[in-house]
């Protein structure tokens, strides 16, 4: 169970948090393509080692904010409001055990 | 009398030997000591066999003395509560428990199952799987399923009190022997915050069993001097008898209170929830056996168990012993064995010599070793006659040609102690196998831990203190942990092991591995045979290691089996990995007091007292407790529906609708928000207007319906389904707060606040304009889809005047502590009119027969708007909103997509029934099913709502109706049977 430190109420315990996937997906305005569409819908970058999550405290302040969590060790490595931008954060993942980041290869790249 | 049992030895153990314990075993009334083991006091009154293996019933005794035991595996019976499966080797005797044997028949000591065992050779691994074939597995499925399984599951309700515990700590300490004693010595001195804890009901480990010196001390005096400083601590706090199962992220630990006894709180099983800032595993390590022909026999137990047996609990496993062993350490149980008096007939040492100090024990004592030399086999039955010795070649991989039998009823095997890394693992650590210390080493882990001890292969006494008191002092500093090989340096005592744990095979003579899935070497090499080499597939091939319990003395000999058939060296093969939990959990711990009412709540609505008192049938509804419908003397439910229903086409209904979700959305924004989220025009209602709603995912998947007013123009009253009204909110934030956070506005759900009732019926307008108050219920000044808010009956209302039954309807809310009281009211004053309260059931055939859409029945993961008929509404709508895009794809435009559509029976009398499935008859395939059906009381026949491939179209086409066998012709209908111009509503 993790534990992670709402920017909002201090640390709590993961069971207080609802998690909400991948952050900084940008919606797509109505005119695109079916590509990048369905790349909005369905494509996340899913990553070994630093992945840029959001996260609700939905049983305390009821705040969505963003979360930098390395999912080999579960480490947290930084908390930050919504709308703020992604911390530049280097891997704590050994290099031995990540593997090479994978980029979108679509049009509505958002890496 | 200072004795219970034939083979309790004179004096020594440290029972309470004054005080017996009563118990039964299979019907026999035997007597043990307060501080006797199941086991200890079974082996003190002479049993052997304590059960039958999985799948040969092969009489089994008592392997060993801890957690690792895979024979004696019990019904144990306290207090009238039966539990299977109980390790004998952890559970202490309680007075008057009853105890018997598993998978026996008819009893342990004559079982029929015994012809498993006569037939081994058509049994190999993966048998019933390349047998029960033809003409499918589910032909014996049900026969097979009976004959395998272990234990047999308690009947009726745990009784047990269960409670879920939280714990914080510094530092927790894991495993309280000597290494985890110094470490929660130093951790304390250092002013740290730090729990203990121990699986044993007392403080030592290993320790308690063995005749060693601590520091120059006796095992006992240290102990005893370090329980009373750590008693004494302010900030320490010790668990007994509660075993570690789990260790999760961010170091949460779980752990089971194993104690019969009942706590203070009334509890008697806790489940305890640990968040640690550092950890420290001192959780020791487990004896392996060696491997050979019939080493399953009863009276075969690990060395350091037939010690455990001597030392603490005064019991001698046998009169006439032989010790076998590729290592040191079992020399302990040779010379402790001797020591008290019983026979040794010999040691026999895979290897040419041993330690310095042992030898001269050895010479001492003058017990007999066989050198380079190994145990190839047994003889007996339900008790150990014989082994059979044998001289292993330079290699050893082949045996010599003197092979000699030795009487014995007592064989004791080591090769070696595996580190318990189980936990470590869990936590994310990786293990690896160390080939010059011969077992499963610690190698790194990314969480707070250290691991000190046996369980780092810290072996000697002074390198667990050493290790321990370092960890200890390093937790409470908070430095962080070394990741790689911590504690190496302290590693000085290696056993002296020869890596070799099964005897070369002579005959065809089974070699167990996995003594309780009945594991042999046998069914290892059919597995490298049909090439299941990697240790994963091996060990779901021959299911090694996964029985309750978990290959604790059968997953290291299974890789060295292996190592052997394949030539690899037991490092590179890797090891299965280890997952939660240790030790068998009780359900009912891990759910503590979360059962029943207490595990999902109960929801009233605000007149419940009402309902109950007035014959209503309550059901549940998405967690609310709803009336399904209200009894009236004798009637049958299918009566009351059907007069409730008629109740509302003819007079008067009153229903309480309080659950339905009501969000409040105000500010500056909320109608741009608004209209961002409906698929329906937002920005052109005008306050005091009501209008119905969708709202999609970003898949363009309908997820739910309402109507939403308008109370002012920066005010809107958003209203869900009474299934999502939680959800529905937390929908609507997220879109706020993450994706439009930009927009000036404030989310309330204020379901609960406002109860809802709703009169449905031409007689609403009359009654409501009995009532006192401000607002105007005329049809000119409140037409249908309004909202008005005002005083009615000396309370607070907000009115909207919508239908969901196709009758003039008015939803009223008032504060919810109101409910009641004016529910009460409107049923006194209603009375001339003809008012009835309608429960849920009639409600939905009401909507059913206006052909309502209900979100959830009538729609499913795949509908969109355009397949319910809403193509031109989406059409008018301007702008963007959530899952207009997906719209846009072709295929959520294809018209050969399921269409909400009307059915009903072409013949008389016939009944649909909601899950049918519209079939077409060449190819033979779902074209679509019922969603909702019922007998409606009003058309006086059976009527449906259904999702049909391209039903749009085929508007007064039959179609075949499959259902459990039966067909049935239906004709195609549009959604509306009842008033389809809706003149009544909007009268």
């Amino acid at each position: 169970m993790l534990q992670i430190s709402c920017p909002y109420c201090g640390v709590r315990d993961e069971e207080e948090f609802r998690f909400g996937g991948e952050s900084h997906v940008t919606r797509p305005a109505l005119d695109v393509d079916d590509r990048v569409w369905a790349d909005y819908l369905f494509n996340r970058i899913n990553p070994k080692g630093i992945a840029y999550e959001r996260w609700l405290h939905s049983y305390g302040c009821g705040r969505w904010f963003n979360v930098a969590r390395d999912t080999v060790t579960h480490e947290i490595l930084a908390v930050y409001l919504m709308g703020a931008a992604k911390p530049q954060l280097s891997e704590v993942t050994p290099a031995r055990e990540a593997q090479p980041k994978r980029v979108r290869t679509s049009e509505g790249s958002l890496s | 009398m200072s004795r219970s049992g034939a083979h309790r030895v004179e004096k020594g153990g440290q029972l309470d030997r004054a005080r017996k314990v009563s118990f039964t075993f299979n019907g026999r009334a035997l007597v043990g000591h307060v501080g006797d083991t199941l086991a200890s006091a079974l082996l003190a009154n002479g049993i052997s066999v304590v059960s039958r293996s999985f799948k040969y019933h092969r009489p089994r005794g008592i392997f060993s003395a801890g957690v690792e035991e895979p024979n004696a595996l019990l019904r144990v019976e306290i207090d009238g509560l039966a539990v299977p499966l109980v390790r004998a080797t952890l559970q202490p005797l309680v007075e008057g428990m009853v105890v018997t044997s598993e998978n026996c028949f008819p009893s342990v000591d004559f079982d029929l199952g015994r012809i498993f065992d006569r037939v081994h050779g058509l049994l190999p691994a993966g048998f019933y799987n390349k047998t029960f074939k033809w003409p499918n597995w589910h032909t014996y499925e049900d026969a097979v399923r009976r004959m395998a399984g272990l234990g047999t599951l308690p009947t009726g309700d745990d009784k047990t009190s269960f409670f879920r515990h939280h714990l914080r700590c510094d530092v927790l300490v894991v495993g309280a022997g000597i290494a985890g004693l110094a470490a929660a010595l130093e951790a304390s001195r250092a002013g740290a915050q730090v729990a203990l804890i121990e699986q044993d009901g007392e403080l030592g480990g290993r320790a308690l069993h063995e005749r060693v010196q601590v520091e120059g001390r006796t095992a006992k005096s240290w102990i005893d001097a370090a329980v009373s400083e750590l008693a004494r601590a302010p900030r320490v706090r010790i668990l007994k008898r509660t075993l570690v199962a789990g260790y999760y992220d961010h170091n949460v630990l779980t752990a089971l209170d194993l104690s019969d006894k009942e706590h203070p709180d009334g509890s008697v099983q806790r489940f305890w929830i640990i968040r640690a800032r550092e950890v420290v595993l001192a959780t020791g390590a487990i004896e392996q056996p060696l491997v050979f022909a019939h080493n399953d026999r009863p009276g075969i137990m690990l060395a350091g168990a037939m010690r455990t047996y001597l030392n603490r609990y005064g019991v001698a496993a046998g009169r006439r012993a032989v010790i076998a062993t590729n290592n040191d350490d079992a020399y302990r149980t040779a010379f402790d064995l001797h020591d008290a008096g019983i026979e040794v007939a010999a040691v026999v040492d895979a290897r040419t010599n041993a330690a310095r100090n042992i030898e001269e024990g050895i010479q001492q004592r003058g017990i007999k070793v066989l050198r380079s030399s190994m145990v190839v086999d047994t003889r007996g039955s339900t008790t150990l006659k014989a082994v059979a010795v044998d001289e292993l070649a330079n290699d050893g991989r082949s045996l010599g040609a003197n092979r000699v039998w030795i009487p014995c009823d007592a064989l004791a095997v080591s090769s070696g102690w595996n580190p318990t890394v189980h936990l470590y693992s869990q936590a994310g650590g990786k293990v690896r196998y160390d080939s010059s210390l011969a077992c499963i080493l610690p190698d790194n882990c990314r969480q707070r831990v250290r691991i000190v001890g046996a369980a780092n292969a810290e072996f000697a006494v002074s390198s667990a203190i050493a290790s321990g008191t370092h960890a200890g002092r390093e937790a409470a500093a908070e430095s962080r942990p070394v990741p790689r090989d911590a504690g190496r340096e302290h590693r000085s005592e290696t056993n002296g092991i020869r890596a070799v744990r099964r005897a070369p095979q002579a005959s065809a003579a089974r070699q167990w591995v996995d003594l309780l899935h009945d594991v042999t070497t046998s069914d290892i090499e059919l597995a490298v045979r049909e090439n299941f080499v990697a240790v994963e597939h091996l060990k779901r091939y021959t299911t090694n290691g996964m029985a309750v319990d978990q290959g604790k003395t059968s997953n290291l000999n299974a890789l060295a089996v292996l190592s052997d058939l394949t030539g690899r060296g037991i490092e590179t093969l890797g090891t299965t990995t280890y997952r939660p939990q240790f030790m068998p959990v009780t359900f009912g711990a891990i759910a503590g007091g979360a059962t029943g009412d207490l595990y999902v709540p109960p929801r009233h609505m605000p007149a419940h007292r009402w309902h109950v008192r007035h014959g209503a049938q309550l059901d549940d509804y998405g967690g609310w407790k709803r009336p399904a419908c209200y009894l009236r003397g004798a009637e049958t439910r299918e009566a009351a529906i059907n007069r409730e229903v008629q109740a509302v086409r003819t007079a008067l209904g009153l229903f309480e609708g309080s659950p339905l979700g009501k969000i409040e959305v105000r500010g500056p924004d909320a109608a741009r928000f608004l209209h961002r989220i409906y698929m329906n025009n937002v920005t052109s209602l005008q306050p005091g207007k009501v209008r119905y709603g969708l709202m999609l995912n970003e898949n363009g998947i309908v997820i739910d319906d309402g109507v939403f007013a308008c109370l002012s123009p920066e005010h809107y009253l958003v209203s869900t389904t009474g299934a999502n009204a939680e959800r529905i909110a937390g929908w609507l934030e997220e879109w706020h707060q993450c994706e439009w956070p930009d927009l000036d506005l404030v989310l309330m759900p204020v379901t609960t606040q406002w109860a809802v009732l709703t009169l449905a019926g031409a007689a609403a307008r009359t009654l409501l304009q009995q009532l006192p108050g401000d607002i105007d219920f005329s049809a000119a000044a409140f037409p249908h889809m309004n909202y008005r808010e005002g005083q009615l009956a000396g309370r607070r209302a907000r009115v909207q005047r919508v239908s969901f039954t196709g009758e003039l309807s008015y939803e009223i809310s008032v504060p919810a502590n109101e409910a009641e009281a004016f529910w009460d009211e409107l049923m006194q004053r209603g009375a001339q009119l003809g008012i009835a309260p309608i429960g849920l059931e009639a409600w939905l055939v009401l909507r059913l027969e206006k052909g309502f859409l209900h979100v959830g029945s009538d729609t499913d993961g795949t509908t969109n708007p355009l397949d319910l008929g809403f193509g031109a509404m989406v059409q008018k709508k301007a702008g963007d909103f959530v899952g207009r895009r997906s719209l846009l794809r072709t295929a959520d435009q294809e018209t050969s997509r399921r269409q909400f559509v009307g059915l009903e029976p072409v013949e008389a009398g016939a009944s649909l029934v909601a899950g049918a499935h519209v079939i077409s008859t060449s190819p033979k395939r779902s074209q679509g099913f019922v969603t909702s059906a019922a007998f409606s009381p009003t058309l006086g026949r059976s009527i449906g709502l259904g999702l049909l491939e391209r039903g749009h179209a085929r508007i007064d086409e039959i179609v075949t109706v499959f259902d459990e066998g039966r067909t049935l012709q239906a004709r195609v209908v549009k959604p509306a049977f009842f008033d389809p111009a809706g003149e009544r509503m909007n009268g």
